[in-house]
């Protein structure tokens, strides 16, 4: 019973981290290797809120929130709106070489120790125990609650939202979307932020669960994975292959051997890239066009 | 395109060999001896330290010349080169250790485990391209570092083998100046062999795959055998690095080679300019000196005490910095601003070059 219980917060750690990856890969066919960095960062932004809204810690994660999100349009607006239509390493490398500066700087003004955002922000951490004996805390449980909300919001935003359809648009194919008058720019940044905010509360609920250090963008690094096998440019992907993975990390950890962790999530996504490169609900002619 | 700039005034050759000469003019010839002569000498009145940052800029530019042939030439991108280098390091570290290996046992055994690798890192390349790649490469590096890390904890060295300098007929092979030569000569090697293997069919033929698959399979290219290649000559050169890596260091330890390591052999045929060999050595030294050069201008800074504990990440913030303002201003790399001051200086006082077919 702990096992799963295990296994379902770890998926939806992945799984809300992999959205990101998938928001903006489907929209503007960049991979963001920032995104474990860019989600520290927002753990590090309740950090900061939480001195500033000292007592009201509901104004410090809104505030924290609002922040990653605003990063997220800085980012594009700044770097990547320069690296648009650049080859496909260029882009990569532009996001490593960001995710670099961001953990340099993260280092500098908050130091490299491990830090505790919840007794920052004055809250519990109690743990609840569930049917069957299986224990979770209580910001566990919030992060899967979290990674529902979030997945249901994206689904009708992409589905039945103006700016939603026009993502898609873009996604499919940028010149036709220009043509209609769609503002790129505009779709790229929401894009950009969207995944900057998702990422950010990954990173703030773990936070606030177990503390963060700067060794957190591995987390995100190996939330990739969970993107990919599902497929790329799919949500209902990253849900299934961060479950996939999640359920491989988790048995293996438990079986086999604690020190696979780390590496568990890229065998899955070696074996993925030989027998389905494009992923289990990815589209096939993505290959041909990277 | 960039097209190099003609040394000589003409085209003089008369035979085959003058065309295969790799120093073409007296001029050249006489650079190269100064630059060697410079290079011979400067150990013998460098600091250790400067020493020290000569084998290390020596060490990178064998691993940044292999990624350059198979980045900047074969067009297959590759995330995971730490990954080589550790394989290369832990070959020769597991024989050293376990059977007491002596170095010409090690060094080719690191070359075969490199050779395999490659031929491992390569076969995802014959079904992705681009990004898939990358990732799968990244991978990859993974995988190896975890066999490393497994092998450590496993026999008990979970802080890392340490590793005897090689002897050679009972006399143990060790200090600066020794290094600074064995770690120069495989520089130049790798140089060599990289020159000469881009004037060669497969040379060509990497540069055909990396500009069109299909145009080069017209021509007659396997493009599977050509990537393989690529990516077997690249491992290779990369693990012989890691063994020597390995014993200049006299330790090793997984620590040493995570995916920052890769990415900074990246960034150094990035800063250096994608596809040239100048731009691989340039790379090379400007990525490995960058951290020293950060460091001594802290130094400089009043009260510089204080931030003796925040050097790794001023280090680390600041080569995020550089590597984005090259990637987004400098596409060509040192290679290219090397070019433009030639070319102004080939032009001066023009400022462009006269158009091609334009009337004199």
């Amino acid at each position: 019973m702990q096992l799963a219980v295990n296994i379902v917060v770890l998926a939806s750690i992945y799984a809300l981290i992999a959205c990101g990856y998938v928001l903006i890969y489907r929209v503007s066919r960049v991979l963001n290797l920032a995104h474990g960095e860019l989600m520290m960062l927002g753990a590090y932004m309740v950090l900061a809120t939480a001195s500033l809204f000292n007592g009201h810690p509901v104004i410090a994660l809104a505030a924290a929130i609002l922040l990653s999100l605003l990063v997220g349009v800085l980012v594009y607006v700044f770097l990547m709106r320069k690296m648009t239509g650049e080859m496909v390493l260029a882009a990569i490398l532009t996001t490593v070489a960001l995710g670099i500066l961001i953990r340099g700087l993260v280092v500098l003004i908050w130091s490299a120790q491990q830090q505790y955002p919840a007794q920052a922000l004055g809250v519990p951490n109690p743990s609840l125990v569930l049917f069957g004996g299986a224990r979770v805390s209580m910001w566990s449980a919030v992060l899967v609650g979290t990674t529902v909300i979030v997945y249901a919001a994206l689904f009708a935003f992409l589905r039945f939202g103006r700016w939603g359809m026009r993502m898609r648009a873009a996604g499919q194919n940028p010149l036709l979307a220009a043509q209609r008058g769609i503002n790129l720019h505009g779709v790229y940044a929401l894009a950009w932020s969207l995944s900057t905010l998702t990422g950010a509360l990954a990173g703030i609920l773990m936070a606030l669960d177990s503390g963060v250090t700067g060794g957190m963008p591995v987390i995100g690094l190996k939330a990739f994975p969970a993107a990919l096998v599902g497929g790329l440019d799919s949500l209902v992907g990253a849900l299934a292959g961060s479950l996939i993975i999640a359920a491989a990390e988790v048995l293996l950890i438990y079986y086999v051997d604690p020190l696979l962790s780390d590496v568990v999530p890229f065998l899955v996504l070696i074996a993925m890239l030989i027998v389905r490169p494009w992923g289990l609900f990815g589209t096939r002619e993505e290959l041909d066009r990277v | 395109m960039f097209r190099p700039v003609p040394r000589a005034s003409g085209y003089f050759r008369t035979g085959y060999g003058q065309d295969l000469a790799l120093v073409q003019t007296r001029a050249e010839r006489i650079g190269l001896a100064i630059f060697v002569v410079i290079l011979a000498g400067f150990p013998f009145v460098a600091s250790p330290f400067a020493l020290d940052l000569a084998c290390q800029v020596f060490l990178a530019s064998v691993g940044a010349l292999s990624l350059m042939l198979l980045t900047g030439y074969a067009g297959q991108i590759s995330l995971g080169h730490a990954g080589l280098i550790a394989a290369g390091a832990f070959t020769t570290g597991i024989l050293a250790r376990e059977i007491h290996a002596p170095f010409w046992i090690t060094l080719p055994a690191s070359a075969v485990t490199g050779i395999v690798l490659g031929f491992v890192f390569g076969l995802p390349s014959l079904r992705l391209r681009g990004l898939y790649l990358a990732v799968s490469t990244l991978a990859l590096h993974f995988v190896v570092i975890y066999l490393g890390g497994e092998y450590e904890t496993k026999r008990g060295f979970s802080t890392g083998i340490l590793v005897e300098p090689p002897s050679l007929a009972g006399f143990k092979l060790s200090g600066g100046r020794f290094w600074y030569f064995v770690l120069l000569a495989a520089a130049a090697l790798s140089l060599l062999i990289c020159i000469n293997l881009l004037r060669s069919r497969s040379g060509r033929a990497f540069r055909a795959v990396h500009a069109r698959e299909t145009v080069a399979e017209a021509l007659g290219i396997s493009i599977a055998s050509t990537k393989l290649l690529a990516f077997v000559i690249s491992s290779a050169m990369t693990s012989v690095a890691g063994c020597l890596f390995a014993y200049y260091r006299g330790f090793v330890s997984v620590e040493a080679f995570d995916l920052f390591l890769s990415i900074q052999y990246v960034a150094m045929i990035i800063i250096g300019g994608m596809g040239s060999l100048l731009g691989a050595l340039l790379g090379a030294a400007f990525v490995t000196l960058f951290p020293y050069a950060i460091e001594a201008l802290l130094h400089l800074l009043p009260n510089a005490d204080k931030l003796a504990g925040d050097i790794f990440a001023v280090n680390y913030a600041s080569f995020g910095v550089v590597m984005i303002l090259f990637l987004v201003f400098e596409p060509l790399g040192l290679v290219g601003i090397w070019h433009r001051l030639q070319n102004y200086f080939l032009l001066w006082p023009f400022k462009y070059r006269p158009l091609a077919g334009a009337r004199k």
